[in-house]
């Protein structure tokens, strides 16, 4: 090295500092597309995928009546609704709600309000779709683990729950057969 | 450093090549311990002893435990009734747990009243609290594999909190489940993780140990060791004391195994999981509840999380809020009296945890949330400023011996 020339020193330290970013950056590169994989692999497989739509039959579902379907895991609720539950979901006013959404836009046929039934604060299964159980102020459902309160249009109204239970993508195949998913 | 000498040939021979006998001579034998430590000081090397304990009856319940949602309930029964001694090994390993985080939760309590978190052992407390939280994702596991009831919904409620995270909450969720709620992905990977990370806890063990090692264990006065007279070889000494407090313990433990197994446990779980149905109240295992109780104190989702998690990222940086350089509470009368203002409101926030989220327990959740928070970030830091320390001894000797001469315990060491 002392014997060449200061500036082809320099150069030749150039050299080795690109060579050593580029090293470092090709192994950053592959070291992130092989974790890739890795981590990816916990996201839902092909079948769970699969698993995407349910069929309900709705003929036997009587007014005021309620039924719980499995779907993707998860329950959905589906109520059928009586006129004056309509009337209230159609009628509150949705300026002071947390989550403001108009009933018509929550629901294809009024009579059938369709929900996955899982709170949106923490996931557990609101109560009301048993005859006996505890439907919350707003007469909808009513969350037992942290004490969120739904409408009959399944809006959030009162608790820690950040918006309105989901209304999952479903079409009506006849009148009273659905399709979710 | 003292150079062992050992008489044994083989042992000389290995040591030789391999000095592990000189590593452990000097390590747990002469290793010097401050001579006045009392019984709080036993509480690290149960910890030990508990983590050990989990492992072994942990290794031992997977070969008999099946990891599937239609099998994992009766495979856990099938331990309780069928295996050979399964009922002890498994009462073992739940109370385990219980007694694990009794165990922790008194050895923190300990370093937070002596001050033990102070310069030089900052990254001591750091690896403490890193092992605490790794011990909280372990048990949380853990607690799902019996898909229980409470398995199954304290779960999804668990893992429900990262929901929280503004725009990619959801896709987080769903990558932790493996699907779209909890199910047998999720119970697949939980057990994998639940399996190894007792090992991670093992690893970082050992990196607590080594910082303790480089500058020794504090002490209830929290003055540093001048020199031998202010020390004692570990062995006999605490080896005897650690083994005498270990018997109080097992004595206790055994108590709870064999007579109130299913004391610190819930009803509910031995409920097989039903995605269908929540049970009326959901409840974490004691051991969560505090922290549970602030999640719940907030009345936004996450705002909740955030101070939830922030109650133990706090902890992390308690060395650099303490501003005070007395380490013992002993000497810090203002301080004392705080701590155990904490130590309540921490029992307090965790009989909150337990109680329904409505009415005066809200009320009271917040003001003892917003205590916790106040303790660490704002008495801590100003604290010093009012404060007037008692008067610090000259050295450990000084309170131990009140002016007889330390040379027995001097001589002593000189003839080892």
């Amino acid at each position: 090295m002392s014997t060449k020339s200061k500036t082809k020193n320099n150069k030749d330290e150039g050299k080795r500092d690109f060579l050593m970013v580029s090293t470092y950056a090709m192994a950053g590169i592959g070291a992130a597309s092989f974790a890739w994989p890795l981590i990816d692999q916990m996201n839902p497989a092909a079948d769970t995928l699969a698993l995407a739509s349910t069929e309900i039959d709705l003929s036997s579902l009587e007014e005021g009546q309620a039924i719980t379907v499995k779907w993707r895991g998860k329950p959905v609720f589906v109520r059928h609704r009586t006129a004056e539950e309509i009337k209230n979901a159609q009628e509150a006013s949705i300026d002071d709600m947390r989550d403001p959404e108009k009933d018509s836009d929550r629901v294809t046929n009024e009579k059938y309000i369709v929900l996955v039934g899982v709170c949106t604060h923490l996931g557990c299964v609101p109560l009301g779709q048993k005859s006996g159980d505890v439907k919350g102020q707003y007469g909808g459902w009513f969350c037992p683990c942290h004490g969120s309160h739904y409408d009959h249009s399944g809006r959030i109204r009162k608790g820690p729950a950040p918006t309105n239970l989901a209304v999952p993508s479903y079409e009506f195949l006849s009148d009273t057969l659905i399709k979710i998913g | 450093m003292s150079k062992a000498k050992f008489k044994n040939p083989v042992v000389k021979w290995i040591d030789h090549r391999l000095p592990i006998f000189s590593f452990m001579d000097h390590e747990l034998n002469h290793y010097p311990t401050p001579k006045n430590l009392n019984y709080f000081w036993n509480f690290g090397s149960l910890a030990g002893i508990a983590l050990v304990t989990m492992i072994i009856t942990g290794i031992v319940l997977s070969m008999n435990y099946t990891a599937h949602v239609d099998y994992a309930f009766d495979s856990v029964e099938r331990i309780m009734r069928d295996v050979n001694h399964g009922w002890l090994i498994r009462y073992i390993h739940m109370n385990g747990a219980s007694f694990f985080f009794i165990v922790v939760y008194i050895h923190i309590f300990r370093g937070l009243y002596y001050g033990s978190y102070k310069a030089p052992r900052e990254l001591l407390w750091i690896l403490g609290v890193l092992i605490l939280l790794l011990m909280m994702a372990t048990a949380f596991m853990g607690y799902v594999l019996p898909w229980g009831q409470m398995s199954f919904w304290g779960a999804t409620v668990i893992t429900n909190l990262f929901s929280a995270i503004p725009l990619v909450g959801e896709s987080i969720v769903t990558w932790l489940w493996g699907g779209f709620s909890v199910d047998n992905s999720t119970l697949n990977r939980f057990f994998s993780l639940h399996f190894v990370l007792p090992f991670v806890i093992v690893g970082v063990v050992i990196l607590h140990l080594v910082a303790l090692h480089r500058f020794g264990s504090n002490n209830p006065i929290g003055i540093d060791v001048k020199g031998t007279q202010d020390t004692l070889p570990f062995n006999p000494y605490y080896t005897i004391k650690d083994l005498f407090g270990l018997g109080v313990f097992l004595t206790i433990f055994a108590a709870a195994v064999f007579f109130f197994p299913n004391f610190m446990g819930h009803p509910d779980n031995y409920i097989e999981a039903n995605p269908m149905v929540t049970p009326a109240h959901i409840v974490p295992e004691w051991y969560f509840l505090p922290f549970y109780a602030i999640l719940r104190a907030i009345p936004d989702k996450l705002g909740g999380v955030l101070f939830m998690f922030g109650s133990i990222a706090v902890l992390f940086v308690i060395p650099w809020l303490d501003r005070s350089s007395v380490r013992s509470s002993q000497f810090r009368p203002i301080f004392k009296i705080f701590f155990w203002i904490l130590l309540a409101d921490c029992v307090l926030l965790g009989y909150l945890g337990a109680m329904p989220a409505e009415g005066i327990y809200v009320i009271l959740s917040r003001i003892a949330t917003a205590y916790y928070f106040f303790h660490f970030l704002i008495l801590f830091p100003l604290l010093p400023y009012i404060e007037k320390t008692k008067p610090l001894p000259i050295s450990i000797s000084e309170p131990v011996l009140s002016g007889s001469s330390p040379a027995s315990a001097f001589a002593f060491r000189e003839k080892k």
